[in-house]
């Protein structure tokens, strides 16, 4: 199976070709709001971290805007800073070119002598790398240089009886046909670790699974938090999902029955090709936020109860099993799954449905949240501002 | 027949009623081949639960064939499980690490 991409130096796929501009800090946010608003094929994100914070909090906001800048559906960037942030500009820049060959170019604010002035130097910047990026042309790549994020969101008792396993029989199609896919949202497995554990392609992987939950147990806990007492969310508790265990037993599902091939932490990029796993918060904006930075390409989203989030450089595709919802909310909606809890649609058929959907996707469909031009971030923090 | 509410596993003692339930009615669930029906002793709206059989105070609720959660009440055959009446059992990482 192929579609349309944009083949990248080094090797990964891009199925969009953004140019992104970047603040490294806050204080760079709203220019780059201003730059991404002037130039056509350009967009930004609104960073709200990147100053007074933590060693631990620095290198969680470094991976993130050094993974959106190497994403594959990034063609270019350009970088705003303000000149007294934590990592400035051009050292975020010099990391960024370390690793690509792709164009970045930045710019400090109070080196330049105010925001109009840089303003101005990044608008030229901008339109000159969206002008080169419109003429590259879309060449024919293999399905298996997908890496698709699976997120849910908003979810009621409809996301673990159809939409998540209708996604769990998406990702092992696309795993089946050589591609990657990457399932989040640590505290989500929590309750049903021991069934997400037996999916581990090593005994090792087995016990990274359960370590992980542990750690987010123990983690909120230190914060004197119980997880039992933020999960499920109010939301959830009105769709029917009384406690994690039951949350968190549906939400397995939408990873599929694929061996778990690799764990990797918050916002890295994977090693390996297949089913992966990926350490992070159940908060849907910040779980898509860290897997995108990881690298994936497309996001497919369930919900119950209806959810908008997009991302800027990364299509998410909005998928629910809830007919209500679907009809109250279908302009934030991608794909109806209600049918399976109807008896009218199967897994498999579900499945399917979403399969070629994605495909649409990858050649260049856009979803609903990324025609609104959606550009929701969330940066996960281990502790307070400084 | 239509269905009204769905188990996920044939050991489920509680099942996810489709549509929204009123006291009285019967409510059918597939269990295998087989159509099943229990009758609701209370409403139970959209996406909620029903108990499949009578459950003594910290009985094991299951759902997908697992725990979700054990009884804080007992709850009779019919009526509506939710976060009302049961509650979510910690973990014992050290025994599943293999």
């Amino acid at each position: 199976m192929e579609f349309l991409g944009y083949k990248r130096s080094d090797g990964r796929v891009g199925i969009r070709n953004h140019v992104l501009i970047l603040p490294t800090c806050a204080c760079g946010s709203e220019s780059c709001r201003i730059v991404a608003s002037q130039v056509r094929g350009a967009v930004n994100i609104i960073f709200n971290t990147g100053c007074s914070d933590v060693a631990a909090n620095t290198a969680m906001s470094q991976k993130v805007l050094t993974g959106f800048a190497l994403n594959p559906n990034v063609y270019g960037v350009v970088i705003i800073g303000l000149g007294c942030e934590t990592v400035p500009h051009k050292e975020l820049r010099e990391k960024i070119q370390a690793l690509t060959d792709k164009p970045v170019v930045s710019f400090g604010i109070q080196e330049e002598g105010g925001t109009l002035k840089t303003i101005e130097k990044a608008v030229r910047a901008a339109r000159d790398m969206a002008a080169a990026a419109a003429r590259q042309p879309k060449v024919p790549c293999d399905i298996s240089e997908i890496l698709m994020g699976i997120e849910c969101g908003g979810s009621d008792a409809t996301s673990g009886i159809a939409s998540n396993p209708a996604v769990g029989v998406l990702s092992d199609l696309l795993v089946d046909a050589g591609a990657s896919t990457m399932m989040s949202e640590t505290i989500e497995f929590i309750g049903g670790e021991h069934v997400l554990a037996r999916r581990g392609s090593t005994p090792e992987i087995h016990n990274q699974i359960i370590q992980i939950c542990r750690d987010y147990e123990e983690h909120l806990a230190g914060a004197g938090q119980d997880c039992r007492a933020g999960q499920p969310t109010p939301g959830n508790k009105a769709g029917g999902l009384s406690t994690i265990d039951e949350k968190s037993l549906g939400c397995i599902r939408k990873g599929g029955t694929r061996p778990v091939v690799e764990v990797v932490e918050q916002a890295a990029r994977p090693t390996k090709k297949g089913a992966i796993i990926m350490d992070t918060a159940g908060y849907d904006i910040s779980s898509v936020t860290s897997m995108v930075a990881g690298g994936c390409t497309v996001v497919v989203f369930t919900t119950g109860r209806g959810t908008p989030t997009g991302n800027a450089i990364v299509p998410v595709l909005k998928v629910t099993a809830n007919r209500t919802t679907y009809q109250k909310m279908e302009d934030n909606m991608d794909v109806d799954l209600s049918g399976i809890i109807d008896g009218e649609l199967s897994l498999e058929e579900g499945g399917q449905l979403l399969f070629d959907e994605i495909v649409e996707v990858c050649n260049g469909k856009m979803t609903k949240a990324e025609a609104y031009g959606f550009s929701d971030i969330a940066v996960d923090h281990v502790c307070r501002f400084v | 027949m239509a269905i009204d509410a769905l188990i996920m596993s044939p050991e489920d003692n509680v099942a996810t009623c489709v549509r929204d339930v009123k006291k009285g009615e019967a409510v059918v669930y597939r269990k295998g081949g087989e159509l099943c029906q229990v009758e609701a002793k209370e409403d139970i709206p959209y996406c909620h639960k029903i108990a499949l059989e009578p459950m003594e105070k910290n009985a094991v609720v299951r759902k997908y064939g697992e725990m979700i959660g054990k009884t804080t009440m007992p709850i009779e055959k019919g009526c509506w499980v939710s976060h009302e009446n049961i509650y979510s059992v910690p973990r014992d990482y050290d025994s599943e690490m293999i």
